[in-house]
C-alpha cells in the first residue's frame, strides 16, 4: 500500500475523531510467514464458521456464500483451517497460485 | 435460536470490526466482538475499555470499527456507558433521534477493567440500572501490558507478576467470582458464556440486549500469548475449561439461575491445565497438592451452582 | 425585566443551570459544591428542569460519563470541589483533549492533606495544565453569568473545550447576595442549540473516539488541542459582548479597576477581588494612587491583556490562594510571564490556605509594601 502521509497538526479532527470511511488501513496481509489459506472450494457447505471465528475479518462473504481469503488483512493464523467442520481449508505455501476465491486448482 | 446466517445478516454487509489492526495473529478477542456485536439486530454504541482490544485497533489515524465507538480511560468504560445511556434518553425525550431508531450501547472490557480497576464503574452503573450490556472478555489476566495478573487470573496461573519459579507455584490467590459480584447487583441479566460455545453466547447476547437494564455477561476468551497455546488450537482449550466444569456456562434472567451447559462426562482438571503453558508447572510431581486443591474448589462450586439452578439434562443446548 | 433575589452563589449557579436545562448531568457531592446539586436535583424532581439527572458512584465516573454523554449528543453539565476534581483529574485532561464541551462549576476548596472543605485555588492549580478553560467568579452575580455564557464557549466551534466556572467554596458558594436573574426565555435564546461535531449517537456517520496516538501522531493532536486554548482569548470577548447587550454586564478576560493612573497594584483571582476593591476605594479617598487587576479567564491567561492593564503600574503585588511548595505560586509565575520586560517590581503573596480570611488591614499592608510571604501566618514573618 502507498506511503501514508503524515498530517499537519491543522489538518485534524477534533479530539482525533477518525471516521472509518476516510482512514487508512493498515496492511496486516504482512505479518504472513509463508503459510495462506486456501480451499477445496467444491467442498465448502457455507457454514458460516470460519467468517465467524476470522480474528482479522479475513473470510469475504458473497451474501450469505463463500467467497474467498481477504489476504491483505489475513495474518495466517490458521483458525479457519482449524474449525473448519468438513476439512477443506488449508494452509498451502504463500507462493501458491489460487483462483479468486482462494480455491485451489 | 440463533443461526449463524442471521448473524451475517445482521452486519447488513459491514462487518462491526473490520480487518487491519494489530491484535495478535490468532487473538480470540475478535470472535467475541463479532459474536456479541452481530448477535445484536439494533444499531449499536460500543464504548471500550483501555486494553488490547482499545489499543489494538485504533491506532491514530487509523481504526479498524465501522460503528460508533468510544474510549475513554481503563477504568471508566462503564461510566462513559452510562452517559451515553442517559444521552440517549434524554434524546429521545426531546426528539432529537429518530423514533425508530432504538440503539444498544455496548461495552467492552477486558478482565482487568471489569474486575478489577474497572470494579467501581461497573458497579455503580449496575446499580444506577441503566440500560446496557457489559461484556468482560475475559482472559485472566493484563494482557495487553504483558501478561500481568488480574483478580481474574486463576490460582496457580504463572504471570509475569506472579510467575512460577522456585519459591512460588504462581498466583497464590483464588481468583474473583466476579460473575456472582455481578448477580449481587441483582439486574435482569447476567450470563457466563465461553468464546467456544458461539450459539450459546449468541443466545444470551439476544437476552442480554431485550433485558429491561443492565446485562452481563463473562465470557471466557482465549489469550494464545499469555496462555501458551496454538492459536489453532483455541476451540480446543475454551472447552477444555467448559468440560472440566473450571468455566461453567449458565445465567440468571431475573433471579432465576439456569444451566446452559453439562458435559456429558466431567473431565478431570488436568485437561484444562495440559493445554496451557501458563500451568505446566503445576503438573510437574510437586504440583500435585496444588492440582488437587483446584480439583476440589472446581468440584465444591459446581455443586453450589447446581444446587442453585433448575435442573437441566445432561448435554443441554451447545 | 429584571429579577434581584436574594441567592447564595450556589443556588445562583443552580438557576443558570436550570435556565440551560442541560440534557444530562452526572454528578457526586462534595462540599462546598452540594448546595448546586441538591438544588438542580429539586428542580430535576419538580419538573421544572428536564435533565437526566445520573447520580453516579464517585467523581471519576462523573466525568467519565460526561464526556460520554457530551460526545454522544446531549448538552451535558456538572460540579465539583477538591478532592472531586484530583479524583477526577485524570478524566479532566482527556476531556480536553477528547474536546468534549462539558461544563463544570468548581467550588473551590483546599486540597488534602490535611483534609479541609475551605476555600482556596489549589484545587484549580491541580489541573491548571489539563487544557480546560478556567473562570473566576468574583461574587454570585459572576458565578451566574459566567455560568450562562460558558455553555456557549465550551460549545464554539473553535473551542470545543471543557469550561469551568470557578466560584468560592462557602465564601462565594455559601453567601448570600442579591443577584439579578435574567428571564428563562432570554436565556433559552442566547444558550441555543447543542451541537458537536462527529456526535456518536448520529448512527450515519460512525465514527471512533479517544484514540491511541504514536509518537508520530500525539504532539500534533496536543497542539490542536492548544490552539483551542488560544481561540478562547478572541471568543470569550465576543460572547461577553454578546451577553452585555442581554444583561447590561460586561465581562473582559480581565478587570482593571482603577488601574489607569495607578502606580501600586494588587493582581488577584475570585473573591478576594472584591475585598480588595474595597481597599483600593478607601487608599484612593486616602490619595493613594492604587488599583486591582482581577483575573477572570485563568486559563487561557491573557498576558497580553494583563499587561497591557499593568502598563505604568511600577509595583505589582500578586495574591495566590495557592502554593507551589519549591517553585513559584501559580498566578504569581503567569504574571511575572506576562510582565517580562516590562521592567516593573513584581512581588508575590501566598494568602488564605485552607480557607484562612484575607483582612482589610493586610491588603494595607501589600499596598504599603509591608506584606509578609505568607499573609497570615501564624509565626510570619520569621524571624521577627
Amino acid at each position: 500500500m502507498a506511503e501514508l502521509r503524515l498530517k499537519d497538526w491543522r489538518e485534524l479532527a477534533p479530539g482525533g475523531a477518525v471516521v472509518p470511511a476516510e482512514a487508512p488501513r493498515p496492511y496486516t496481509g504482512g505479518w504472513r510467514t509463508g503459510l495462506k489459506p486456501s480451499v477445496a472450494i467444491e467442498g465448502c457447505v457455507n457454514c458460516l464458521l470460519c467468517w465467524l471465528h476470522c480474528p482479522d475479518s479475513a473470510i469475504r462473504l458473497d451474501g450469505t456464500v463463500f467467497a474467498g481469503f481477504d489476504y491483505d488483512f489475513c495474518k495466517g493464523c490458521e483458525i479457519c483451517a482449524a474449525v473448519c467442520p468438513v476439512g477443506v481449508i488449508e494452509m498451502v505455501a504463500e507462493e501458491t497460485e489460487l483462483s479468486e476465491n482462494g480455491a485451489r486448482q | 435460536m440463533a443461526r449463524l446466517k442471521t448473524l451475517v445478516r445482521n452486519e447488513r454487509g459491514v462487518p462491526p470490526l473490520r480487518g487491519g489492526h494489530s491484535l495478535c495473529q490468532g487473538c480470540g478477542v475478535p470472535l467475541v466482538v463479532r459474536t456479541v456485536l452481530s448477535s445484536i439486530r439494533t444499531p449499536v454504541v460500543v464504548v471500550n475499555a483501555t486494553g488490547c482490544l482499545e489499543v489494538a485497533t485504533t491506532r491514530y489515524p487509523t481504526t479498524a470499527w465501522n460503528v460508533p465507538w468510544i474510549h475513554v480511560a481503563f477504568e471508566n468504560a462503564a461510566a462513559v456507558a452510562s452517559g451515553i445511556e442517559a444521552a440517549g434518553k434524554a434524546l429521545q425525550r426531546r426528539n432529537a433521534l429518530g423514533a425508530d431508531e432504538e440503539i444498544t450501547v455496548v461495552t467492552f472490557a477486558g478482565d482487568g477493567g471489569t474486575y478489577d480497576i474497572g470494579l467501581q464503574a461497573l458497579s455503580g452503573a449496575l446499580e444506577r440500572g441503566h440500560r446496557f450490556v457489559f461484556v468482560c472478555y475475559d482472559n485472566e489476566a493484563y494482557m495487553n501490558t504483558g501478561v500481568q495478573r488480574s483478580g481474574a487470573t486463576p490460582f496457580g496461573a504463572s504471570t509475569t507478576t506472579s510467575p512460577a519459579g522456585l519459591d512460588s507455584f504462581g498466583k497464590a490467590q483464588k481468583r474473583k467470582d466476579m460473575t456472582a459480584i455481578v448477580i449481587g447487583h441483582h439486574i435482569p441479566y447476567v450470563a457466563q458464556a465461553v468464546a467456544s460455545h458461539w450459539h450459546d453466547l449468541s443466545v444470551k447476547v439476544e437476552r442480554a440486549a431485550a433485558a429491561d437494564g443492565p446485562a452481563f455477561l463473562n465470557v471466557l476468551t482465549d489469550c494464545p500469548v499469555g496462555w501458551g497455546h496454538e492459536p489453532r488450537l483455541a476451540g480446543e482449550v475454551l472447552d477444555s475449561a467448559v468440560e472440566t466444569h473450571f468455566w461453567p456456562l449458565y445465567d440468571v434472567d431475573r433471579g432465576k439461575y439456569r444451566l446452559s451447559y453439562v458435559p456429558e462426562r466431567q473431565q478431570p482438571i488436568e485437561k484444562w491445565l495440559e493445554c496451557q503453558i501458563r500451568f505446566a508447572h503445576l503438573l510437574r510431581p510437586e504440583g500435585r497438592p496444588l492440582v488437587d486443591a483446584i480439583q476440589a474448589q472446581i468440584d465444591e462450586d459446581w455443586g453450589d451452582l447446581l444446587a442453585r439452578c433448575e435442573p437441566v439434562a445432561f448435554g443441554g443446548q451447545r | 425585566m429584571r429579577t434581584l433575589e436574594l441567592l447564595t452563589g450556589g443556588a445562583a449557579v443552580a438557576q443558570a443551570m436550570r435556565q440551560i436545562d442541560p440534557d444530562v448531568v452526572p454528578v457526586y457531592p462534595i462540599t462546598p459544591q452540594t448546595p448546586i446539586i441538591q438544588r438542580f436535583a429539586s428542580y430535576v424532581a419538580n419538573g421544572v428542569a428536564h435533565t437526566e439527572l445520573v447520580d453516579v458512584e464517585s467523581e471519576h465516573s462523573a466525568m467519565s460519563a460526561a464526556i460520554g454523554a457530551s460526545l454522544a449528543g446531549a448538552r451535558t453539565m456538572t460540579a465539583t470541589s477538591s478532592q472531586g476534581l484530583a479524583l477526577m483529574a485524570e478524566v479532566v485532561y482527556i476531556a480536553a483533549s477528547m474536546r468534549a464541551p462539558v461544563v463544570m462549576a468548581l467550588g473551590n476548596r483546599a486540597l488534602s492533606g490535611p483534609i479541609n472543605i475551605h476555600c482556596d485555588h489549589s484545587d484549580s492549580m491541580l489541573i491548571r495544565d489539563s487544557g480546560v478553560v478556567q473562570l473566576f467568579a468574583e461574587n454570585a452575580q459572576e458565578a451566574y453569568d459566567l455560568t450562562l455564557i460558558a455553555p456557549r464557549l465550551a460549545e464554539h466551534p473553535e473551542v470545543l473545550l471543557p469550561v469551568l466556572v470557578c466560584l468560592d467554596g462557602f465564601t462565594i458558594t455559601h453567601s448570600a447576595e442579591p443577584v439579578a436573574l435574567l428571564p428563562d426565555g432570554a436565556v433559552s435564546e442566547f444558550v441555543g442549540e447543542y451541537e458537536v461535531p462527529y456526535a456518536m449517537l448520529d448512527l450515519r456517520n460512525p465514527s471512533t473516539h479517544g484514540p491511541f496516538a504514536m509518537p508520530d501522531y500525539y504532539y500534533e493532536l496536543r497542539r490542536a488541542q492548544t490552539a483551542a486554548q488560544e481561540a478562547v482569548l478572541g471568543v470569550f470577548p465576543a460572547l461577553a459582548g454578546e451577553f452585555a447587550v442581554l444583561s447590561g454586564r460586561d465581562y473582559g478576560l480581565v478587570e482593571a479597576y482603577r488601574l489607569d493612573d495607578a502606580e501600586r497594584a494588587i493582581v488577584a483571582l475570585g473573591s478576594t477581588a472584591g475585598t480588595v476593591k474595597d481597599v483600593v476605594d478607601d487608599l484612593r479617598d486616602e490619595g493613594e494612587p492604587v488599583g486591582l487587576l482581577k483575573i477572570v479567564a485563568f486559563r487561557p491567561f491573557p498576558a497580553l491583556e494583563a499587561a497591557a492593564a499593568l502598563e505604568g503600574v511600577a509595583r505589582v503585588a500578586v495574591l495566590d490562594r495557592a502554593d507551589s511548595p519549591g517553585g513559584c505560586p501559580p498566578l504569581h509565575a503567569e504574571v511575572a510571564a506576562a510582565l517580562y520586560g516590562s521592567g516593573a517590581a513584581l512581588e508575590g503573596h501566598v494568602y488564605g490556605l485552607g480557607g484562612r480570611d484575607l483582612h482589610p488591614g493586610e491588603i494595607r499592608e501589600v499596598f504599603a509594601g509591608a506584606a509578609p510571604a505568607y499573609i497570615g501566618l501564624r509565626g510570619e514573618p520569621w524571624p521577627v
